[in-house]
């Protein structure tokens, strides 16, 4: 690989400085990661290491592989009909293929938020304790405690606090994303994957929940995948661009935006193509 | 605008004319079929005035007018009439109805005194009264003033003496009677094990129970003498003299008499009757309320049954199984069922549910009342519970695909938010995705019990009779009687219809049976689209 010298080309884009935090780097590890739906093949060794309670942006155009990657952390693509995979994915040092480890508590410690709000035809409440009440929690008070730390995490508290019982339905686009993610973090999983979770809000609602995942990523683990390259420097440590299933390039945000190593990452987020 | 004349037609509209015209020849059929049905139905139950009809051959009819027909076989540009009169009377004109040619009427008059007569047997009368034989032997002539006032006060005290002997006759000696049959199961098999005390006791009670049978008949004929005595002494068309005692009598009205409120509240109380009563005179008098009930309950049981099922098939096949070739074939498969002609169900209930099952049951449980009571069956034999059975698996099908395409519709998100938060499938399923498809899989149970309820061939098979004894509810243990044979308005519409050995008499009451048919059908949907409407209250403003 040559070490090309790329002018800083992206400099209208405000790059917020990597947080350094204590714990491990390589609490994620993905080595020569391969998945196939079918005969296509979507990733194509995939190696990568996300650090404990930092963020970390996946980008790159449609396609890409991105989210497959994002939803093979927590295993949802086992839902796919005819995949398989190759290489390694640790968590902490366990692989998620152990078959000691039930699929079950895999997602039960690393809670996910879809690219669209799909909050469950229940009242607020209901929705936010849904994964304590399917580990079988029935104490009132333990539920409403929960109910309110993480509707207070997810900054809808003060919006929310008197409507409890209410459907979800009833809520605002902005409003049922953030309740998703107060439904993710409810079980306090160590880990929140994230896949587009502002594609579908406003400006508004997107800055609210940019807010919330700088409070939150000093308890979890945040993996995020975003088409908005601002996004993407907003919010995250480190960035992996994605190209056609490859990864291309994975550093520090500040690095993949001022000063890429390779020429597809730099011709990406300058808008040059995809 | 010469060049591009069909630029700015819209293409296809014809299309719209035809879809418009197959909407109103559907329309046309339902609302034709249902008003056939509600007018003829409804009818049945009123009054008109009776006329006396004085024919050209010097016959004299008296009778209440039920049709009128084109004659076989007249020109079409001058069309012949010719009129039937349900004239009653039948022990002694062989025939209650009467084709009349409309031409050969001479007068027609709506007298007065024309009395009609509803009777427990023989059907109706329309007759014209000379006398009343009261109950305290006196005889009042019909010119007599006091002579309405007293034929109604003994019409209506003849009806308390007549439910007083239905309640000696039918309840108390068919108590005593069902004991005694009890008892003697229980004497043979205390014979058979030679169990000298109970043989003893068990004869003591038959014999107990024989004298309240012998006191209960004595009763019986006492109150028969009694009523035997009032009775009305009056004479037909043509004048012969016709007594009819009035215990007899469950109606009596002067139809050119009666005021319009006169006219409601016969029909009113003809209505009620034919809801709520029992039926006589081989069904095609009296009402429906056993064929009402066993309809009503069959229906309820039948839904209970099927719904599990389905759901549970529905859920299996479109979460668990292993989507391939052979779920592919299971489901056609499942699908051609709701195919199968209904009399092949009925005749798979009668040879797995009746003989198999409840032939297993019967050597399981009642291994002592078939061996001491002739080989009588319990479940052995078609009754309620092989019924709902049946028409449950008919109706699988349905409920099956309705399910499977609630199931599919509820949005993936949903499933996959469940299923992030750590839920195990089963969860997923019991809390998401049933209550999401609730709606669903009701509207597939409204379909099977619109289905259920009309059914009527496999129910001939597996239990319904024309004439249920008992009802399958009472108040004997265990309540809900499930081995009991079962009227069921469908098979009584059949039987009506083509089984009954006067089929004019029967018409106006294969008509009134069918509106009830409908109008139960029609209830027990509006009760379920109330509950699925409740239930998609709730997830009214799902943006998935």
């Amino acid at each position: 690989m040559s070490q090309l010298m790329n002018p800083p080309s992206s400099s209208r884009i405000k790059v917020r400085p990597a947080t350094e935090r204590e714990g491990r780097k390589d609490y994620i590890s993905i080595r020569d990661y391969g998945f196939w739906y079918g005969q296509k093949k979507a990733l194509d060794a995939i190696s990568l290491d996300i650090p404990e309670r930092q963020v970390v942006a996946f980008i790159g155009p449609s396609g890409c592989g991105k989210s497959t990657l994002l939803r093979n952390l927590n295993r949802m693509n086992d839902l796919v009909d005819d995949v398989r995979h190759e290489g390694e994915i640790t968590i902490n040092g366990r692989s998620i293929y152990d078959p000691g480890l039930e699929v079950i508590s895999l997602r039960r410690r690393v809670g996910m938020v879809f690219q669209k709000s799909n909050p469950f035809p229940k009242s607020i409440f209901e929705n936010v304790v849904y994964a304590l009440r399917v580990v079988g929690v029935r104490d009132r008070a333990v539920l409403e405690e929960a109910c309110e730390t993480s509707l207070r995490k997810s900054a809808l508290w003060d919006e929310v606090k008197d409507r409890l019982d209410d459907s979800a339905l009833g809520l605002s686009g902005g409003q049922m994303q953030r309740l998703c993610i107060a439904r993710a973090i409810a079980n306090r999983p160590e880990i929140l994957l994230m896949d587009e979770p502002c594609s579908a809000l406003d400006p508004i609602a997107t800055g609210k929940i940019e807010e919330l995942i700088h409070e939150l990523k000093d308890q979890f683990t945040i993996v995020i995948v975003t088409h908005s390259m601002q996004q993407a420097a907003r919010v995250s440590d480190r960035t992996a661009f994605f190209y056609l299933g490859k990864q291309i390039e994975y550093d520090t945000t500040e690095k993949i935006f001022m000063n890429p190593s390779q020429a597809q990452t730099e011709a990406y987020i300058s808008g040059r193509f995809g | 605008m010469a060049t591009s004349s069909d630029s700015n037609t819209p293409r296809g509209e014809a299309w719209v004319w035809f879809s418009g015209l197959g909407l109103i020849v559907g329309l046309g059929m339902v609302i034709g079929l249902l008003s056939l049905v509600v007018l003829n139905g409804i009818t049945v139950f009123w009054a008109p005035p009776v006329p006396v009809a004085n024919v050209d051959d010097g016959r004299t009819i008296i009778g209440q007018l039920a049709q009128r027909r084109v004659r076989a076989g007249s020109p079409a540009s001058e069309p012949r009439f010719e009129l039937q009169y349900q004239v009653g009377l039948r022990e002694l004109n062989g025939n209650s109805y009467l084709w009349v040619d409309e031409a050969k009427i001479k007068s027609e008059s709506f007298p007065a005194d024309v009395l009609g007569l509803e009777r427990v047997e023989n059907g109706p009368a329309f007759v014209r009264p000379q006398s009343l034989r009261k109950s305290d032997g006196k005889l009042i002539l019909v010119a007599d003033p006091a002579f309405e006032v007293a034929f109604q006060a003994e019409v209506n005290s003849a009806a308390i003496i007549r439910e007083k002997l239905i309640e000696i006759t039918r309840r108390r000696i068919g108590d005593v009677n069902g004991e005694m049959d009890k008892a003697r199961v229980a004497l043979r098999r205390a014979e058979d094990l030679k169990l000298a005390g109970e043989i003893a006791a068990l004869r003591r009670q038959i014999t107990g129970l024989e004298e309240r049978f012998a006191s209960l008949q004595a009763e019986a004929k006492t109150v028969v003498d009694r009523g035997a005595i009032a009775s009305l002494v009056s004479c037909d068309a043509s004048g012969r003299e016709v007594v009819v005692p009035l215990i007899q009598v469950i109606r009596a009205w002067f139809p050119n008499r009666l005021d319009t409120w006169g006219r409601v509240k016969l029909f009113v109380s003809r209505l009620g009757e034919f809801i709520f009563d029992e039926p006589r005179e081989a069904n095609t008098e009296g009402g429906l309320m056993p064929a009402i009930f066993g309809t009503l309950v069959m229906t309820v049981f039948m839904s209970l049954m099927v719904t599990p099922f389905g759901v549970i098939t529905a859920i299996y096949l479109r979460e668990y199984a292993q989507q391939g070739p052979v779920l592919r074939i299971v489901r056609i498969s499942v699908n051609n069922l709701a195919g199968v002609p209904s009399i092949v169900f009925g005749v798979f209930g009668l040879g797995f549910f009746v003989y198999v099952l409840g032939g297993s049951i019967d050597q399981l449980f009642f291994a002592d009342q078939l061996k001491y009571n002739n080989n009588t069956p319990v479940f052995g034999t078609g009754g309620l519970l092989w019924c709902s059975l049946t028409l449950a698996l008919m109706t699988l099908p349905v409920v099956i695909v309705a399910t499977e395409e609630a199931l599919a519709a509820v949005p993936r998100g949903m499933r996959e938010a469940s299923l992030a938060t750590g839920a195990s499938k089963w969860q997923t399923i019991r809390e998401i995705l049933l209550p999401a498809s609730a709606p669903g899989i009701l509207t597939g149970v409204i379909l099977a019990m619109a289905r259920g309820a009309g059914e009527v061939a496999p129910l001939m098979l597996v239990g319904v009779v024309k004439l249920a004894p008992t009802l399958p509810l009472d108040g004997t243990a265990p309540f809900l009687h499930m081995d009991r044979k079962f009227m069921h308005l469908g098979f009584h519409v059949y039987d009506l219809g083509f089984q009954s050995p006067d089929s004019d008499a029967a018409r106006p009451m294969v008509f009134a049976t069918t509106l009830l048919l409908i109008v139960l059908v029609v209830c027990l949907n509006i009760g379920a689209i109330w509950i699925r409407n409740r239930l998609r209250a709730r997830f009214k403003g799902a943006s998935f």
